[in-house]
Formats: C-alpha cells, structure tokens, sequence
C-alpha cells in the first residue's frame, strides 16, 4: 500500500495551515493598529451576551425568513465540522471511515443527518442567491456593494454549494463501491439523501467509481481548507469573529458617548477646579478623536473585520432612507479597507499611516459623517454588535476638535452655548420666562 | 385664590429647604415657544399632585448633549462641569427631566464627570404619578376613544430602554393606541437628534421628519404623542408640510394627562 496519499495529505495541511497562521497574524496585528481599550468588565454578562446573539443567532431573528436560512447553514457549518475530523484522521493514517466501526449504527445516522444538513445548505444558499441577484432585496442594491463586495457574497454562496456536492457525490459513489463489495468501503445502512444521486453513476466500472469517490473526497477536504483560507481575505470572516465581536459588545445604554478624560483635565483646569490628587499632570493628549484607524479604539477596527456586509444598519439608517450619502455598513467596509491598505503597505515596508491618506478623507467624508442623528437604529439593527455610531462620532471630534471644520450652523450652535449657554441666541437671564405666566394661574 | 408655584432651587436653598426632585427644565423647555406650554403644563401637574420640586431657574445651562455629538467636546464638559457643580452644590438627588437628551446626557455621562444623580424621564414619572393613584384622570376627556399613536424618541427608546412607560400613560387616557409601522427597538427617528436640530440636513431626496410623519399620517391616528422637544418640533413641522394641522394634532404627554385633568 503507498503512503503517497498521506504525505500529500500532511503537506496540503502543513500548507494549509502556513497560510492560515500568517493571514490570522496579519488579521491581528491590523485590529491592533486600533488603541488600547479594556472591555473585560461584565465576564458573565458578556458570556450571555455571545451566547445568545452570536451563538444563539437572536438578532437574525427580527426577519425570519432569512433568519431560518441563515440558520441551517450555520448549524450545518458546525456540525458538518465534525466530519472534517474524521477526514483528517483518514487523511492522515490512510484509513475510510475510521468512525463507523466504532460508532456502529450510529454512523450510519449520523451521515444521514449530515446528508440532511448539506441538503439545506444547497436549498438557502440557492435562496440566498436568488435574493440578492434576482428578488434585488434593497439593500443588497446599495453603491458600497458594487464590485468585489456584491462578488464575494456570490462567490462564498457558489463555493458551499460546490462543497456540498462534492459531499454527496462522494457518499453516492462511496457506497455504490460498498455495495459491490469492494474492499475497504464499509456499506452503511442507507444513505437517504446520496442515493438519489446514485443512478449517476451505476453504469460505471469499480475503477471510475474509485476515481470519483477519492476525487470527491481531496476535493472536499482541499475545498474546506481552501475556504478557510478566504474566509481570512471575505466579509465571510464574520464566522469566526462574531463569537469575540459579541464578547467584547458595548454594555453600556447605547445613548452614552465615551467621556474624554484628557479634556476633563483642561476642562477642570479652564475652570479652576481641583483634580482628584491634586497635582496630577494632565493626561498626554494625543489626537482629539479619530482622523484615522490608529485613533480608532481596537474594538471599532474589531467590528470592521466582523462586518458581513448584511446592510441591516444601513437599511434602518434614517439618514440613508431618505437618500442621503450616509451609509453605515460603508463606514464599516471603510475601516476595514483602510486596516487592510495599512497592513499591506506596512508588510512590504511601505509608509503604513504615513501615506499621506487618511480614513477621514479618503475613504470616509464629513458629508456622510455629519448625516448622523445619533440614533442607533444601526446599531439595534446589527446581527453582530457592531457599533458604527462610535466611529462616526470619533470622526465628528476630529473634525470639531482638531480641524474646526464643523459646519458653519453648527459653529454659530457653539457660539451660543458659548456665550448664552443655550443652542439657541438667547438671553440666559431670559431662562426662566416661561415660569411668570403660570406663577400668576389660578390653581384648578 | 392659591397660584401655581415655580420654586427655584435657590429659593428653597435660602430658606433652608430642599426639594425631593430637581426638574431639569432643559433649553428647548426654556426657550421654545411652543414647548414652554409642555414644561407648563408639567409644572401644573406637579403642583396639582403635591410633588417636592424646584427647577434651577436661570442657573440652568444647557447640558452640553448637541455640542458633544456635534463633536465639541471641551463646550460639553464646559457646560456639563458648571451644571454639576450647581447640581451638587444644592445636594441634588433625583431629577425629573421632559427631554430624552437631557434625561440621557445626565444620567449616563454626568456620572463620569462627578454628577451621579437618579434621573426619571416625564413619561416614567407620570406613570408612577399614575399607579400611585396620585394622577386621577377622569378618562372622559378630550382623547376618549381617539386613535393616538406615539413616536418612540431616538433618545428614549433605543438609546435607553424606555418604550413601555410612556404607552402606559397614553393607555391611561382611555384612548386607541395605534402603533406605527417602526416602532419601540425599530421606531424612525424624527431627524433632529445628534445635533441635526441645529443645522440644515445634508441633501437627500426627503428629509426624515417628513418621512416620520407620512408614516404617522398612516395609521389615521387623530394625535400623534410625543416625549421630546424635539420630536415636537419636527412631528409638528411634517404636520404642517403635509397641510394635515386641522385635524391631526402633535402634544406632548404632559400636555395630553395636564388637558385629562383639567388644569
Ligand atoms: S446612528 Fe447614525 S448611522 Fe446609525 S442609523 Fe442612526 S443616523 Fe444612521
Ligand atoms: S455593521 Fe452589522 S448590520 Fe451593518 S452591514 Fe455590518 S454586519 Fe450588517
């Protein structure tokens, strides 16, 4: 017997897995490029957090419909997992089917869920196609999607549907081989689902069939880690990074804007008050909100990486129904592009940050940033916990902070704030005019 | 003959007093024409109840919430810093606010600037009003049997949690709440938070308070129920775009409880 097969086997998973570890490091060391943030407070509340609403898939559930699809995939994807196991273990000693002696009639049930499962992948990813080429659901017809976005979808779609085939075709050759009694194809009790596949290849010799099944089995097993490898490079990385994207979700009420401690000290200072200790030198101020990723928090590059695209936010964003260019999904793409073009320059030894662009700018415009009503409806709407109001609110101190580059309407808003301690120009000692009126009612 | 009394915190401070809550008038309750009708009306019912308040009068500044999300954030803590410092110098415990933004900037971001305060929004303070008994409505009122619907504040709803209170209140009025199409986690905002209020809208094909009311317009509701000076303004706006102000009404929930009680 030639081991040739298992050195194959060992050198597409050494190489497999070569690539993997340099696209997850490349994939860290870019969400880093975000600044610190600590997020551990809560462990049980973040627990139940990922459990229900990555795990648990509870905000799909607000559109049903693709919620169910959505979720046969998923539960496919994870159970469907188990049986790459077993071909790692084939794979690696030259066995077939290590588990089925061991698990018995067991086995044979366990295929037939598995069949079920690939089954339901093949039906919604084939719904899922016809939504977004076909039915043109809104906001899958959105401008940020053109291109390779809008492809990448189809293309993660196609690929699963492929590998589901290749599942089923397998077991149909495989257990027409069994049938035959040829050796070392063990015949399991009925493969529901395959065997209607099977009268494909009936007429052919033990040696084509051979030849199918094994093709069938390195395409599958190439194919998976193939996939895994452009999920690392797809929106489709959300399979993975929604289970940390969830954990590490904003706890606090969504109306809450982060404080700004290094302004606190100015602020105490302009005003005579005391810090707490006294003395304490003021905090090392660095940038005044977020010009680029590196101002952004990790959490927020974070949430770019998990971003799937869906345009759930987006389709719920005010400022975007009612035709403005705000878009919070492309706020999401955009932050992931710019880690992207960071990393990548960064790797070749480019300039990095220093490429004279900038997220706010080149990808982001303060046209879209200052369309926000602060609302989020985006935020609500998210499957994942993403919060673009964050990063569009970072942006929005940039511009006030560091450029003055507000809006001129809302300048003449801090003028009064300023001067009269109300956004409008009135007059403080007019404040409480509204009071003479009813001082004077007879009480009912 | 009694009047209505508007005490100031001062006042109360100068002969020894305290009050049990602060209501925190805001700008748009100070200063908008027709707002100041809503933050009458509450004084009213405050005072019909016999509730312990006082408002701090002209030692009011505006929280900071537009300058903040406008991204101005030393003009926020200016004026968030200025008002605690009021706040915490009158021993301030628990204040009642009419609007989301302020309820929002000082329940959740004062903390963080030394300003640590139990803040109830109008809606949940009536409803307490309510269950306590203390609020009798005589539910023959003007809103009998009226198809009313309510639009969920950004500010409120979403950024807080708070969607049931205020329904509790309108049920109260023995009136048909209609829900909108987006409401409660879904509901639309009016156009006018994160500081929209203070500038013109970016273009677009339609501004989203006319979106809003379009919307509110379709559920043949007779009043649309409001718990935001904001929201007033701009509901009341789309209102008046889309010539519907004869019949179809925009109050605010104080105003719809202060009318039931007849004061
Ligand atoms: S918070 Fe801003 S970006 Fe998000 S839905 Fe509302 S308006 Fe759109
Ligand atoms: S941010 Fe969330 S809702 Fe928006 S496109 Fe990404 S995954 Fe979908």
């Amino acid at each position: 017997m030639s081991i040739l097969p298992q050195i194959i086997f060992v050198l597409v998973l050494a190489v497999a897995g070569y690539i993997l570890y340099k696209r997850v490091s490349f994939l860290r060391r870019n969400i880093f490029l975000g600044k610190g943030e600590t997020r551990n407070d809560q462990a049980d509340q973040r627990w139940k957090t990922m459990f229900l609403v990555a795990f648990g898939q509870k905000k799909m559930f607000k559109n049903f419909i693709p919620a169910i699809l959505h979720l046969l995939i998923y539960v496919a994807f994870v159970i469907i997992n188990l049986e790459v196991l077993e071909f790692i273990i084939d794979g690696l000693t030259g066995s077939h089917r290590i588990f089925a002696p061991v698990l018995g009639t067991t086995y044979g049930v366990a295929m037939n869920i598995f069949e079920f499962l690939a089954i339901a992948v093949l039906v919604s990813c084939i719904a899922f196609l016809i939504r977004r080429n076909v039915m043109k659901v809104e906001r899958f017809t959105k401008p940020e999607l053109k291109g390779w976005p809008a492809m990448d979808a189809n293309l993660i779609l196609v690929i699963e549907i492929i590998l589901m085939l290749a599942i089923l075709t397998m077991n149909a050759t495989d257990q027409l081989l069994a049938a035959r009694g040829v050796e070392k194809y063990t015949l399991l009790n009925g493969l529901f689902f395959s065997s209607m596949l099977q009268p494909l290849f009936m007429g052919m010799g033990d040696g084509a069939l051979v030849f199918i099944e094994r093709f069938a089995w390195w395409f599958h097993i190439i194919g998976i880690l193939a996939f895994a490898v452009y999920v690392t490079y797809s929106k489709h990385l959300h399979i993975f990074l929604a289970f940390p994207n969830t954990w590490y979700s904003n706890l606090k009420p969504k109306g809450e804007m982060k404080n700004m401690p290094e302004v606190t000290n100015e602020v105490n200072m302009m005003l005579g008050i005391a810090t707490e200790g006294g003395t304490d030198p003021p905090a090392e101020i660095g940038r005044f909100g977020a010009k680029d990723i590196n101002d952004l928090s990790w959490v927020n590059v974070m949430n770019a990486y998990s971003c799937t695209e869906c345009g759930r936010c987006t389709a719920e964003c005010p400022a975007n129904l009612t035709g403005k260019k705000l878009s919070p999904r492309k706020i999401m793409m955009d932050v992931r592009d710019r880690a992207e073009e960071v990393g990548k320059s960064l790797d070749t030894g480019g300039p990095g940050l220093e490429d004279g662009k900038s997220l706010l700018g080149d990808y982001i415009t303060k046209e879209e940033i200052n369309a926000c009503t602060t609302c989020n409806a985006c935020v609500e709407a998210c499957p994942v916990n993403i919060d673009p109001l964050s990063i569009i609110l970072q942006l929005r101190r940039y511009v006030a902070m560091e450029e003055s580059g507000t809006p001129a309407q809302w300048n003449a808003m801090f003028q009064n704030m300023e001067t009269s301690f109300s956004p409008w120009k009135f007059s403080p000692s007019d404040r409480f005019n509204w009071a003479d009126q009813v001082k004077n009612e007879e009480m009912k | 003959m009694s009047t209505y009394k508007v005490p100031t915190m001062a006042e109360m401070a100068a002969s020894g007093d305290s009050p049990e809550i602060l209501f925190w008038v805001g700008c748009a309750g100070s200063f908008d024409e027709r707002y100041k009708a809503v933050t009458q009306a509450f004084v009213k019912i405050l005072n019909k109840v016999g509730v312990s308040f006082a408002v701090l009068g002209s030692e009011e500044a505006c929280t900071g919430d537009p300058a903040r999300r406008a991204g101005n954030e030393f003009l926020f803590q200016m004026q968030a810093v200025a008002n605690i410092q009021v706040m915490n110098g009158y021993g301030v415990k628990k204040v009642v606010t009419a609007c989301p933004h302020c309820f929002n900037t000082i329940k959740n971001e004062y903390p963080a600037l030394g300003g640590t305060y139990e803040v109830i929004h109008h809606s949940q303070f009536l409803q307490q009003l309510i269950n306590a008994g203390k609020v009798v409505l005589q539910g023959g009122g003007e809103f009998k049997g009226k198809k009313i619907t309510f639009h969920d504040s950004c500010y409120l709803g979403r950024a807080n949690d708070v969607y049931e209170a205020p329904r509790e209140v309108i049920k109260a009025l023995d009136v048909e709440l209609v829900e909108m199409k987006r409401c409660r986690t879904k509901g639309l905002c009016c156009g006018a938070g994160g500081a929209q209020m203070f500038k013109e809208p970016e273009p677009g094909n339609k501004d989203i308070n006319i979106e809003r009311t379009e919307e509110a317009l379709t559920t043949g509701a007779s009043a649309i129920a409001v718990g935001c000076p904001f929201c007033l303004t701009m509901m009341t706006d789309g209102v008046k775009n889309k010539e519907r102000e004869q019949d179809v009404k925009v109050y605010d929930l104080a105003e719809m409880i202060a009318k039931d009680m007849g004061i």
